[in-house]
């Protein structure tokens, strides 16, 4: 596995070390270690049932892991899951408003004030979330995991179901995200994102973390380190490790 | 907790189908129970025809009473809501179209048949009844309530005959004047006892040594056999006229009013119907819209949403079944007297009911499933909670009891007649049922919520 660079020098704002985690007979993660620095975006991919959204459930504190230990900010880690987490039939802000208050947040008028104009939503406001397009529901859920202000940002495949404008205008966010500071662990299935917008990639498969460094560096890794696109390169440094 | 709540509120004002339902139906339940408790103090509604000619009556003896079409209508309408029909077909029609229960047809030659049961050529007297048995439990009411009024009638009428054969026998014994039925010409009765005296004082005008003395003994004997053993036959006739009393002693149970077991019955309902779907469609609400573990995942927790539902069902049930009890007062069906017993127990209900409807959104987990689950559940264990006992055998009404010893359908139903009615027994006993059925099920949502995500 190629050990990335990216945190060195600077003190993590996660770090992850030899994570297990298993549904009964099934294991979902084993011996997973990483860790992201501030202002990261940290892309974790792989196939289907690899083990990441388990990874962000865990780094969300909803599971408990069986093994590993976990260093995360206390109480800062916003969590946006992969369906939208909202009340259809309360307006942007009335969702807002909730889970400011479910948070503990103190300034709930300042935090929803900031949360409606960072997402561009200031003016959809009064619209119950079930009007909205699947694009600005998801700029909801996105804003309600930003209410707290997190240090860390766990999205789970943020762009399922956008079309591409809404993609674009997502990982425009995200990106202003980061260039904030927040450290961003995003999943995807989205590998032309992954190449475009992911500082890092950390591939799971089978709950086995295989590779943990830049696009550019998977596609040396991968054996046809000649193939035209980060898909190809993936899909080869996949089937090269057995997956 | 609050906002949790007020979340809730706010979702449900804005399902109008939902509101709409939680004000129609207790509206319309109320309605329908205070028209049915008020309308016919719970009468039968009965057509009678009379085709006895205008005047005539049956004489009943020498007293001169007479029972005719008029006494048996007033005696019939005493028993059941009486609706006055012109005709045969008229009637036939009502019992068709099911305005009235069944049909009393007074034949034109009942009264011959009845004055015939003192002939020596008895016709026993006969009167049609027309009934519409158009479904199986509506049959055997209309069965009941005819051979009921049969019997009444029955006995009606034995009673005036043997009291009027004890007037003749006090005739026989004491003397008088005696009318003769169909003839009018009194005879006068001389009677046992003054015929006994008589005989006394010819026996003692007769010679000590006359003959005659010895036939006289004899007839003189007889008058007093028979004056003595005639007065053993009233309180004889008096039993044969009702041979069986009853002397009712409640040895189970409790002595609710039918009306109060039946508001009682309707606002059960009610509160089992809006608390278990609403709470059970809120909470798998919650998974469906994926906010589940958003919300326990911040200061709410598991236990803090579980509560907000409960707490959510028993401020609808409350809200929802007071209503219906509200629109019944009118029709004065609900004393208030009795108020915060009843919304004692309308609460308590309430929060056993919210507490099972928890159960059932956590095990159900989405909002299809949890709304049929607690349908499928709720309905028949209540109609298997008001099966009464004896309807059943022995062994299934003990299944019966600790089914509805589980469920809170049967201690809210006792609770809420406790609540109307002093004489429905202790609420505390209810009460503090409905409280272990809460814990009890509350305890078995919490579970179901570990798995819930």
């Amino acid at each position: 596995m190629a050990e990335a660079e990216a945190t060195a020098g600077a003190s993590p704002v996660i770090e992850v070390r030899g994570l297990s985690y298993s549904f009964g007979e099934r294991v979902a993660l084993r011996d997973v270690s990483f860790t992201a620095g501030a202002g990261e975006l940290l892309a974790v991919i792989g196939p289907n049932g690899a083990g990441k959204t388990t990874l962000l459930s865990i780094l969300a504190g909803i599971r408990k892991p069986d093994a590993g230990t976990v260093r995360t900010p206390a109480g800062a880690v916003g969590w946006v899951p992969q369906q939208a987490a909202l009340y259809r039939r309360l307006t942007v802000e009335e969702n807002l408003r909730l889970f400011a208050r479910l948070e503990g947040i103190e300034d709930v008028d300042a935090a929803v004030e900031e949360m409606l104009e960072q997402t561009g939503l200031a003016d959809r406001r009064g619209d119950q979330v079930g009007t909205l397009s699947g694009g600005n529901q998801q700029r909801v859920n996105i804003a309600i995991g930003l209410l707290s202000r997190p240090a860390v940002l766990l999205l789970d495949e943020p762009s399922t179901g956008l079309d591409p404008r809404q993609r674009a205008r997502l990982w425009e966010f995200v990106h202003g995200l980061a260039g904030g500071g927040t450290t961003v662990l995003y999943t995807t299935h989205h590998l032309g994102e992954v190449d475009r917008y992911g500082d890092r990639i950390l591939v799971l498969a089978d709950g086995e973390a295989l590779f943990d460094g830049t696009a550019a560096e998977l596609h040396r890794a991968a054996p046809e380190s000649g193939a035209a696109d980060f898909e190809s390169a993936f899909v080869a440094f996949l089937r090269e490790r057995g997956h | 907790m609050r906002w949790l709540l007020l979340k809730d509120l706010q979702i449900l004002r804005r399902s109008p189908l939902i509101v709409g339902l939680l004000v129609a139906y207790p509206l319309v339940i109320g309605l329908l129970i205070g028209f049915a408790l008020s309308g016919d103090d719970g009468k039968p509604r009965v057509a009678f025809v009379n085709e006895v000619p205008a005047g005539e009556g049956f004489d009943l003896g020498a007293g001169g009473q007479q029972f005719g079409a008029e006494q048996a209508r007033a005696e019939l309408c005493d028993r059941v809501e009486c609706v006055d029909a012109s005709s045969r077909e008229e009637a036939e029609r009502m019992v068709r179209d099911g305005e009235v229960l069944g049909a009393l047809i007074l034949p034109e030659n009942l009264l011959d048949q009845l004055r015939s049961l003192t002939s020596l050529d008895p016709e026993p007297a006969k009167v049609d009844v027309y009934v519409n048995e158009d479904d199986p439990v509506k049959a055997q009411l209309v069965d009941d309530r005819i051979q009921a009024l049969v019997t009444e009638a029955n006995l009606i009428l034995s009673e005036r005959i043997s009291k009027q054969a004890a007037e003749y026998i006090d005739l026989l014994i004491d003397g008088g004047t005696f009318q003769l039925p169909f003839l009018a010409q009194k005879l006068r009765i001389l009677g046992l006892a003054r015929a006994g005296v008589i005989l006394e004082g010819v026996r003692r005008s007769l010679p000590v040594d006359s003959p005659a003395r010895a036939a006289l003994d004899q007839v003189i004997e007889f008058a007093h056999l028979a004056e003595d053993n005639l007065d053993f036959a009233l309180p004889l006739l008096g039993a044969i006229s009702a041979p069986i009393a009853v002397e009712k002693t409640d040895v189970s149970g409790t002595s609710t009013s039918l009306d109060s077991f039946a508001i009682a019955a309707a606002a059960t309902f009610t509160l089992m119907f809006v608390t278990v779907l609403l709470v059970a469609g809120s909470l798998a609400l919650e998974r469906e819209e994926n906010a589940f573990i958003r919300i326990t995942r911040a200061s709410v927790g598991r236990g803090g949403l579980l509560a907000e539902k409960i707490t959510l069902g028993v401020i609808a049930s409350l809200a929802v079944t007071l209503l219906m009890l509200i629109v019944m007062t009118p029709f004065g069906a609900v004393g208030w007297g009795r108020g915060h017993l009843i919304v004692l127990a309308i609460l308590a209900g309430g929060a056993a009911f919210a507490a099972f409807g928890a159960a059932i959104g956590a095990a159900g987990r989405d909002v299809r499933a949890s709304s049929l689950l607690a349908f499928m559940l709720s309905l028949p264990i209540a109609l298997l909670s008001l099966v009464p006992s004896g309807t059943v055998s022995a062994t299934l009404f003990e299944v019966l009891e600790v089914l509805r010893a589980l469920f809170p359908f049967h201690p809210s139903l006792e609770a809420i007649s406790s609540g109307l009615d002093a004489g429905a027994g202790s609420l505390w006993l209810r009460l503090l049922h409905l409280a272990a059925l809460l814990a009890a099920y509350a305890a078995l949502a919490r579970a179901a919520l570990r798995r819930f995500a």
